[in-house]
């Protein structure tokens, strides 16, 4: 089949960016969305034109790379699906396909339809990990957890760091993405010591890197291609509440060294 | 030059407490002295950046992804053995340690193995402590399933996500460093060549990938956890990125380059569909537990698979290999595959694709516990291929998955460049001619969180090396060297692309040195290989520019190197005159079985770069066995 594509092109985070109109012609629709991409792109290297730059990596959906916007929706907005699992065979000959990059403050763009994500690396910094350093972990059995506990964790903790929460976002909020960390380990026992602090620090961090609030519109849980569940969001206003009615932490005393 | 393994003496189960007694340590207070360079961040890479950074080393981390979160490790399914034996069925050190010899078909070393199957148990130990959700019992214990290879449940596993989970599980420690300002992360960073000073490997040199600014970095050692090689065959289930071209930059300054010619194809993976196909997904091993391998026993049959009677169905590797079954190795199975297509009894477009069937499972436990324990697996294969594998069976074929060679290494994991440290899939030392499934996830860790963390010190206390500045002639030329091998890509200015040069390649590698080599097939290999690269330095087409963010470059740098490297693979398989585990030389077999030769090739081979067009010279490392004894592999 032959399709339009129009395509977001942006030279660098400095330049103006614009709509390019490409077409993409003779796609086999057992086609990934972004082997439809390879082959425009190498008849526009053929041609001696810049190729469109998109990220990408694992291709099966699991290392949160790929990206865009597809006709306005994060990865196509298919069920479930990144949008290097989306086939072609879901869309027909003569289709018009917009192709634009995450939309977000925190976001900013590199090239064409690539994004800067660092920020969310920067939210799982500030303390989206359990403190425990190698070698000092317990024997795994003495730290039962009940099964749902671990299905509950593990339904969060699924979160590929794609960013499609926030590109649906019309506030450009990373709640989801942070929601979905913080429950999942301060759902688990081994992560309990460090709640109040963990949720505290990484919506600090949030508001931080300039993602916008939720005002419980759900586009989020709509586009995450693992299907992460809004709750988690109600689950982490509890654990923030909560933190903040403990207050400041108590105030650790200097001195003890000998 | 002489490779020494450093292998300790004394009895095996008590090698590396021994060695760990005996290896200089470094204070706290003079930690903070050393720089280390990790190159990836994968399992090995993150495991081990994080841990050293712990104990107050300083860390500079490199990806060439836009987060340490996409290493490929992320896409590992099925799970990660130890030998905890919670489930009572007699598994122990010792077992683990013998699976993984046999199932690398007795080329891997014994004293490595065996450390390997002991840290397993502080692997899970570790991982359940940073939150990992493990899946588990409902008395709150944790799971196990089984795996390729093995009789007993040993595999540990979070639904289809395990390389997932154990990944995030090393990113967020890994985070919690950089917090720490323990490590500086760099990300969207790849190194283009390795920096040695007076015979240690004291740096390396980098391409920022979104300025294309080319930089030096220095530092007391590197460590390389770079993962493997199979995009050499150009379609494999690594990632897009997944390259060859640390290790081979490596080697190209002298590092030993070990059993090039181990490479694992996996037998589950969805049959190729197109020419434009950009990779092949694995469809994770664990789902041979439940599902069954068939294919009609009459060639040709092009009935649906619920019209065909089940007299009509040979269960080839239930037939085959009646105690293991469909749990049979990964290079057995492939074999065993491509046996029954090669008769003509293949299905699916292009007869190569075999069936794997979960209605019996699905009768006797029902649909909703097959969907618990591989859901999403069923969901990815109905998003590739539209088809729903609850009512048909899925097609499955062998693809290229995992490299077992790589980078020399001694037991202290450091190559035979002082000071050049190799972890994870990216080194050849513990799984042989075969990996088991569930041990990659092992071994990653295992050299990450718990061996280069004591040996990496004993490498400081006692060679005493300053770190160089990155003004040293060294760096500059070397500099000068990648600036110089850009600038030749960028003005070839050809008529094909880089990536078309990779398809001609990865298809002369699949067809001539895949699944089955001969020595006809890999001469032939041998010679069309320089021929594929001639053309490709006279007439590929880079676009763009040397000094922005370009793809089109970065692939073509890595092409380049695999164009090269391919022929040192080629060149391992041509001289082991021998089968075993996934180095199938037709030559070599006993009715379609590996025959080993362990009279002349009970070796390690680790080829030492000579220069452009200089072949390379084999050294062998004998492999002895002292402690167990090398048995014909039998399945059966």
């Amino acid at each position: 089949m032959n399709l339009t594509l129009k395509v977001w092109r942006q030279k660098d985070g400095n330049s103006r960016g614009y709509l390019e109109t490409i077409e993409a012609r003779d796609i086999d629709p057992h086609m990934s969305f972004l082997e439809m991409l390879d082959v425009v792109n190498e008849r526009l290297i053929l041609e001696g034109k810049e190729p469109i730059a998109f990220d990408s990596d694992c291709r099966e959906g699991i290392c949160g790379t790929c990206s865009c916007m597809i006709n306005g929706k994060p990865h196509g907005g298919f069920k479930g699906t990144t949008t290097c699992q989306l086939h072609m065979r879901h869309f027909k000959d003569g289709d018009v396909i917009v192709i634009e990059p995450w939309r977000s403050r925190a976001f900013p763009i590199i090239k064409d339809l690539i994004v800067d994500r660092t920020a969310l690396d920067r939210i799982i910094q500030a303390g989206g990990y359990i403190s425990v350093n190698t070698g000092s972990a317990p024997e795994a059995n003495s730290i039962p957890v009940p099964k749902d506990v671990a299905e509950a964790a593990m339904d969060a903790a699924a979160c590929i760091g794609c960013g499609a929460c926030v590109a649906a976002c019309k506030n450009a909020s990373a709640m989801l993405f942070v929601a979905a960390k913080v429950s999942h380990l301060n759902l688990l026992p081994q992560g309990k010591p460090e709640k109040d602090r963990r949720v505290r620090n990484m919506i600090a961090q949030m508001d931080k890197e300039g993602f916008g609030n939720c005002t419980n519109v759900g586009s989020c849980e709509a586009a995450c291609p693992k299907e992460v569940s809004l709750e988690f969001i109600a689950k982490m206003n509890r654990d923030y509440a909560v933190a903040l009615l403990k207050g400041e932490p108590r105030k650790i005393k200097s001195g003890g060294a000998s | 030059m002489k490779l020494d393994a450093k292998i300790p003496s004394g009895p095996l189960e008590q090698k590396w407490d021994k060695h760990r007694n005996e290896l200089k340590l470094i204070s706290p207070a003079n930690k903070r002295k050393y720089e280390i360079i990790v190159v990836g961040t994968g399992l090995a890479g993150a495991s081990a950046a994080a841990s050293l950074a712990e104990l107050g080393y300083y860390v500079k981390a490199f990806c060439f992804q836009d987060s340490p979160r996409r290493a490929h490790s992320i896409a590992a399914q099925g799970g990660i053995n130890a030998a905890k034996n919670y489930q009572n069925d007699g598994d122990s050190v010792y077992r683990l340690f013998y699976d993984t010899i046999k199932g690398g078909d007795f080329r891997s070393r014994e004293a490595n193995v065996y450390r390997l199957a002991q840290l397993s148990l502080n692997i899970i130990d570790q991982c359940v402590a940073q939150g990992v959700p493990f899946a588990r019992e409902y008395g709150g214990l944790l799971a196990n399933r089984s795996f390729g290879g093995a009789q007993v449940s040993r595999t540990f596993y979070a639904r289809g996500q395990t390389g997932q989970q154990l990944l995030l599980g090393a990113y967020q420690a890994l985070s919690r460093q950089i917090a720490a300002g323990m490590v500086k992360m760099y990300p969207r960073t790849e190194m283009l060549d390795l920096v040695i000073v007076d015979g240690h490997a004291k740096g390396i040199i980098v391409r920022d990938l979104v300025t294309g600014k080319i930089s030096s970095v220095a530092a007391d050692a590197v460590i390389l956890a770079t993962g493997g090689y199979s995009n050499v065959f150009y379609l494999s289930t690594n990632a897009k990125g997944c390259n060859v071209s640390a290790i081979f930059r490596a080697y190209k300054k002298g590092a030993c380059f070990a059993n090039p010619c181990f490479t694992q194809i996996h037998p589950t993976c969805i049959p190729v569909s197109g020419e434009y196909q950009s990779k092949l997904t694995l469809m994770s091993e664990s789902l041979r537990n439940d599902g069954r391998i068939w294919v009609p026993k009459k060639p040709g049959d092009k009935r649906r698979p619920q019209d065909i009677p089940e007299d009509e169905r040979d269960y080839f590797l239930e037939r085959k290999y009646p105690s293991y079954g469909n749990l049979a190795p990964r290079d057995i199975s492939s074999r065993a595959i491509k046996e029954v297509c090669d008769e003509g009894r293949g299905v699916g477009p292009g007869g190569r694709g075999v069936y794997l069937d979960f209605s019996d499972a699905i009768k006797r436990l029902g649909k909703e516990k097959i969907a618990e324990r591989y859901g999403n697996l069923f969901d990815m294969y109905e998003k590739i291929t539209g088809e729903n594998a609850y009512e048909q069976p899925m097609r499955i074929y062998p693809a290229p998955h995992y490299t077992m060679g790589g980078l020399w290494v001694d037991y202290n994991l450091m190559s035979n460049i002082p000071g050049l440290f190799v972890l994870g899939e990216a080194n050849f030392s513990d799984h042989g001619a075969n990996r088991l499934g569930a041990s990659a996830l092992m071994q990653g860790l295992a050299d990450g969180y718990f061996i280069i963390p004591y040996t990496i010190g004993h490498y400081f206390a006692t060679s005493k090396q300053a770190r160089p500045s990155t003004d040293h002639p060294e760096f500059k030329k070397a500099e000068k060297d990648v600036e110089n091998m850009i600038k030749r890509l960028l003005s070839v200015k050809g008529k094909r692309t880089a990536v078309s040069f990779h398809r001609e390649l990865g298809k002369l590698m699949w067809d001539n040195v895949g699944m089955a080599r001969s020595r006809q097939s890999l001469e032939y290999a041998l010679k069309k290989i320089p021929e594929i690269r001639d053309e490709f330095w006279h007439n590929v087409i880079v676009s763009g520019e040397a000094s922005t963010l370009n793809q089109d470059l970065e692939n073509a740098i890595r092409i380049a190197d695999f164009l090269e490297f391919a022929e040192l693979l080629a060149l391992d398989a041509l001289e082991r005159e021998e089968s075993c585990g996934g180095h199938f030389r037709v030559e070599y077999q006993d009715n379609g079985e590996t025959k080993r030769n362990d009279e002349q090739f009970a070796f390690v081979s680790a080829w030492e770069y000579q220069g452009p067009d200089k072949k390379p010279v084999l050294h062998k490392e004998p492999l002895v066995y002292e402690f167990v004894q090398m048995s014909t592999r039998s399945y059966k």
